[in-house]
Parts: structure tokens; C-alpha cells; sequence
């Protein structure tokens, strides 16, 4: 029988507030354990929570930036559970009026479409931290309370994502959304972003849903994709062989790839809500809506579909210019320069992404980056003036120091050379020192050719034009 | 009765209170007579009012972004706690 993979995630993004949600102590990571703190966060008897202004302000963009409708009335309720990382025993959360409602997000995968349904999303606090002893025969564990009370948006998806890459996908389109609005800096590893996934399997094509397990403990978007790929095949499994699914709360084990359920007690999951007294309704007039919705910046879907439709430029290369904000502006300011959208696209990609990979950075961190050197190097290459090579060579100073490329090219002498006497000799040095490759090329490998140009090209430190190197070979090999 | 004896037991696991079995009974009769007595309540006709979550007039009350007030210094926090090591609240251990 084949089945089918029914997921919906939750998503708790840290909005990026100078103070918490309730009470001015600071959302600052990396503190002194327990000195971000005091009788409000702390749960102390007596005290009064003030809503932030600002983390309403940035649900409420963050919602509209979900395609949510936003509440005009809203409030917020106690949730209440046992655990020594909440103080006060409840969560101040959102229960049945969230302050956005019915969104959705369009993603790609393989080149099609898919609409996401967006249930809801709504403000709580963070809870505080625990730290545990690596040894088990430990017996006590250790709280910081700095990160409770810091701002957090739940945003709970439909079970409409129907595969671990589509899951991947969404992740990477909210994510994009909450940084291109600046509500959020998404590091999952810091754990301004987290993600709980919800998955079940049925028989493909059926209507009825299966019995779904929760998964938790994923700290990337690789590790999400291959839990639940992990999941899938193991709830199939059980299936097959006539077991039946439990539902739980399964952790993921990155170490050895597999979920294992959560050996905590069996507890009702009774939470009890009811409104939270300490904090009045909020009522969210249509005249704000409107001005936050016209203060949002044009979302990474809108350039990517400009990029294709209006400058031509490949599908791929659009997606990965758009997902980060910084990085599209810096194109659109390189293609106020240079019309060439195309050359200018690959060149992003192929040196600042890259090296922007390579070194762990964001574009944030290249000061000193200059859309008018970076464009004459491009110009610089699709002008001839310099080999590929050489570009690639050049680049780094360009991203890292903003240096003029022709200044570079110019006094390390790197012209690309096009001259044939001069690449004559270089050529013939190359067929004495390689007859074997010569021989192979001879018997009739085309294949090796690639390898003597390669070779040429190092001899010329990369100024040897490879056209005309190939064409060399080509003539005196024939 | 407007509780039963199962529905205390259910509340007070759930809020982390061990009662005996004799207070289990006690409990049990005394809520039920502040439920009945709040019952009362339900004989009012509110067909023509509209359901609120709060009992005060009032709305969006909010601060701004600002620290305006200090935070407690970590000896002031941990310092009220029944148990503490370094900077840390200390609790008996939770992951078995």
C-alpha cells in the first residue's frame, strides 16, 4: 500500500524587542544567568504585566506579513502547567483570540507552487532555561530565568504540507518573511527560531487522518527534514506490520538520527486556560492595520517574481538572491549600474554567496562590500578583459575590502591574455610534459582536453584566455 | 453536587497537591458549596449582555520599549529561592 505523510508545524519566533513582553528587564542573550530578571518575569506575588507596545506592533506585522487577518479584538489567557522553567506555573499566551488569524504562504518546490494555510498566530512569553547535568546520577538540575518573559509569536501551520522537503521549504519562506520585516533574526541555533512538528501517514488519496505523533528537539532545518523523514518511515513500518501508532511526544536524536518517545509520565494535557486578569483586551483599530500593512517592505515572493519576469534572470538563482534581504538589495543596487541581470546574478552567487558560506557570515558582516567594484569586475570579465579564473582569484579582496578590481588587475598585471605567440610556448611547454594526456587525447579521449587547458591556465597564473588555449590544442593535436 | 470527589483529585494532581484521603472529602464539600453558592449567579438574566473576558472598562494598555525600571541584581533573584548554586535557581533533577 502507498501512503502519504499529513504535516503541520509550529513555529516560535523571538520577536526582537529591546525589553520583554511584560516588564522592562532586557531580552539580551548570552547574559549572567538570572540578572534579566525581576518580580514581574520572576512571578512574585503582587505585581502588575504591561503589554509591550512593540511586540504588538511586530505581531501584528509579522501576522500581516503571514497573510493573516488580524483581530480587531484579542486577549490574552493563562496557560497552566507544572515545570520548573515558568515561575509562575502559567504562561501568558493567546488561546481562542490570537491576534492573527487565517494566513497562508505560497512556497516553491520542484517548480511548482503550493499554498500553505496558516491557522494562526499568536503572542506569548518565553519560558526560562534549564541546564542539566551531563551526568545522570546527578540530582539537580539548574534554571536561568533571563528568557522568561522574552517575547515569542506561535505560528501554527494546517497539516497542508505533504512532504519532509516541502516542510524545509515553508521553514525557509518564514523565516525569509520574519527577517525581511525585521521582527526576528531567525537563528535556529540561538533558538530565536523553533520548530515542532506534527505528522501523521494514511493510505494515499485517503480522506481520514491518521493517529500523529509530535516531534520536538530539532535545532535546523536539515534536522527537521530528516526527522520527519525518519518518521514517515518509521510510522509506515508499524503500519505494515500491523502495530498501531501511539500518540506522543517523540524527541529528535541527532547524534543517531532517530525520534524516541518522551519518557515523561503520561499526563493530561489539561491546561486549564482562562483570561489572563492582569492584562486588559486589545482592540486593533483598521486604520493601523492599514499603516503597518503599507509600512512592510516588498516581500522576497514579489522580487522573485520581478527578477524573472522583468530582468530575466534564472529561477534558481532569483530564489537564492530573494532570501535574503540584504542580498537582494545589494543586486537591485548592482543592477542600477549594470544591465547584464543575468551575469550579475551568477557573479552574486558564485562569489559573495559562496564565500559568504564558506566563512559562516551574513552580508551584514561585509562592511566594506561595494556594488560599484563588484559590478566593473563583472563588467571586467564579461568584457574579456580578464579570465574567469582570474575573477574568482580577484574576489575575495573585492567582498572583504571594496578594493577597485582594475586597480588589482593592474598591478599584479593580470590581463587576460588573448595573444596566441604568447600562449603558443606555454602550450607546447604543456604537450612535452603531459604525453601521456597528449597520447590519450590522440587515441580519441576528448574528455582530456579539459585537464591540458587546466594545465596551461595554471601556467599563466590564470590570464590565459581558455578559448583560445583549447583552440591551440585542437589545432596541433588534430 | 456541583463536583465530585474525582473531579478534586483530578485538580489538585494536576496542580502538584497531595491530599489525603480525608481531605480529599473535606475539600469535596467545601468546594461544592462555594460552587453552589456561585451558582446563584446563573439565575441572572444576561440574554441581552454582551460576553466579556475582563470586568474593567478598559483597553489597550500598553508601555513602550524602553528599560525604564532595573532589573534585580542576580543576588537579589536567587537569593529568595529555598535553593541555589552559583548563579543558578537549583531544583531536584527533571529528565530521568
Amino acid at each position: 500500500m502507498e501512503f502519504e505523510p499529513v504535516i503541520g508545524l509550529e513555529v516560535h519566533v523571538q520577536l526582537n524587542t529591546e525589553t520583554k513582553i511584560f516588564c522592562t528587564c532586557s531580552t539580551r542573550f548570552g547574559s549572567t544567568p538570572n540578572t534579566n530578571v525581576c518580580p514581574v518575569c520572576l512571578g512574585l506575588p503582587g505585581v502588575l504585566p504591561v503589554l509591550n507596545q512593540n511586540v504588538l506592533k511586530k505581531a501584528i506585522q509579522a501576522s500581516l506579513a503571514l497573510n493573516c487577518h488580524i483581530a480587531s479584538y484579542s486577549k490574552f489567557d493563562r496557560k497552566h502547567y507544572y515545570y520548573p522553567d515558568l515561575p509562575k506555573n502559567y504562561q501568558i499566551s493567546q488561546y481562542d483570540l490570537p491576534i492573527g488569524y487565517k494566513g497562508f504562504l505560497d512556497i516553491r518546490n520542484n517548480d511548482k507552487t503550493k499554498r500553505i494555510n496558516i491557522t494562526r498566530v499568536h503572542m506569548e512569553e518565553d519560558a526560562g532555561k534549564l541546564i542539566h547535568s551531563e551526568k545522570s546520577s546527578a540530582s539537580f538540575s539548574y534554571v536561568d530565568y533571563n528568557r522568561t518573559g522574552v517575547p515569542l509569536i506561535e505560528i501554527v501551520s494546517e497539516p497542508d504540507i505533504s512532504s519532509p522537503a516541502e516542510a524545509h521549504r515553508y521553514l525557509e519562506v518564514l523565516k525569509n518573511r520574519m527577517r525581511y520585516i525585521e521582527v526576528s533574526d531567525c537563528n535556529m541555533e540561538e533558538g530565536s527560531l523553533r520548530c515542532d512538528a506534527n505528522i501523521s501517514i494514511r493510505p494515499t488519496g485517503s480522506k481520514e487522518l491518521g493517529v500523529k505523533t509530535e516531534i520536538k528537539n530539532m535545532n535546523s532545518f536539515k534536522a527537521v527534514e530528516k526527522a520527519l523523514e525518519y518518521e514517515i518511515k518509521r510510522q509506515i513500518e508499524m503500519l505494515e506490520s500491523k502495530q498501531k501508532i501511539k500518540q506522543e511526544t517523540r524527541l529528535w536524536d541527532a547524534d543517531k538520527e532517530v525520534t524516541t518517545s518522551m519518557r515523561s509520565k503520561e499526563e493530561a494535557h489539561d491546561y486549564r486556560y482562562f483570561p489572563e486578569p492582569d492584562l486588559v483586551p486589545i482592540i486593533v483599530g483598521p486604520e493601523w492595520v492599514k499603516e503597518l500593512k503599507a509600512s512592510l517592505p516588498q516581500m522576497p515572493d514579489e522580487k522573485f517574481k520581478q527578477y524573472i519576469k522583468k530582468m530575466g534572470i534564472p529561477d534558481e538563482n532569483a530564489y537564492r538572491l530573494t532570501a535574503e534581504k540584504e542580498l537582494a538589495l545589494f543586486f537591485e543596487k548592482c543592477a542600477e549600474l549594470y544591465d547584464n541581470y543575468k551575469s550579475l546574478s551568477n557573479w552574486i552567487i558564485s562569489e559573495i554567496v559562496q564565500y559568504l558560506n564558506k566563512h559562516q557570515k551574513t552580508i551584514h558582516d561585509l562592511k566594506k562590500l561595494d556594488p560599484k567594484s563588484f559590478v566593473s569586475l563583472v563588467k571586467m570579465v564579461d568584457k574579456g578583459e580578464i579570465t574567469s579564473r582570474v575573477a574568482k582569484d580577484v574576489s575575495t579582496e573585492v567582498i572583504e575590502k571594496g578594493t577597485d578590481p582594475e586597480k588589482i588587475v593592474k598591478e599584479k598585471n593580470l590581463k587576460q591574455v588573448s595573444d596566441v605567440s604568447a600562449i603558443d610556448k606555454m602550450v607546447d611547454d604543456v604537450m612535452a610534459e603531459e604525453p601521456d594526456a597528449v597520447e590519450k587525447f590522440k587515441a580519441g579521449k576528448e574528455g582530456v582536453i579539459g585537464y591540458l587547458v587546466g594545465k596551461v591556465m595554471q601556467k599563466s597564473k590564470g590570464k590565459a584566455n581558455p578559448k583560445v588555449v583549447t583552440e591551440l590544442f585542437r589545432a596541433k593535436l588534430k | 453536587m456541583s463536583i465530585s470527589k474525582k473531579e478534586v483529585k483530578y485538580v489538585s494532581d494536576l496542580s502538584r497537591i497531595k491530599l489525603e484521603e480525608k481531605e480529599l472529602e473535606k475539600f469535596t464539600s467545601q468546594l461544592d458549596k462555594i460552587l453552589e453558592y456561585i451558582e446563584q449567579l446563573k439565575e441572572v438574566d444576561t440574554e441581552q449582555v454582551q460576553v466579556t473576558s475582563h470586568s474593567v472598562e478598559l483597553q489597550n494598555v500598553v508601555r513602550e520599549d524602553k528599560k525604564t525600571k532595573a532589573s534585580l541584581t542576580n543576588d537579589e533573584a536567587t537569593g529568595m529561592a529555598p535553593d541555589k548554586e552559583k548563579e543558578f535557581f537549583r531544583v531536584p533533577r527533571i529528565i530521568e
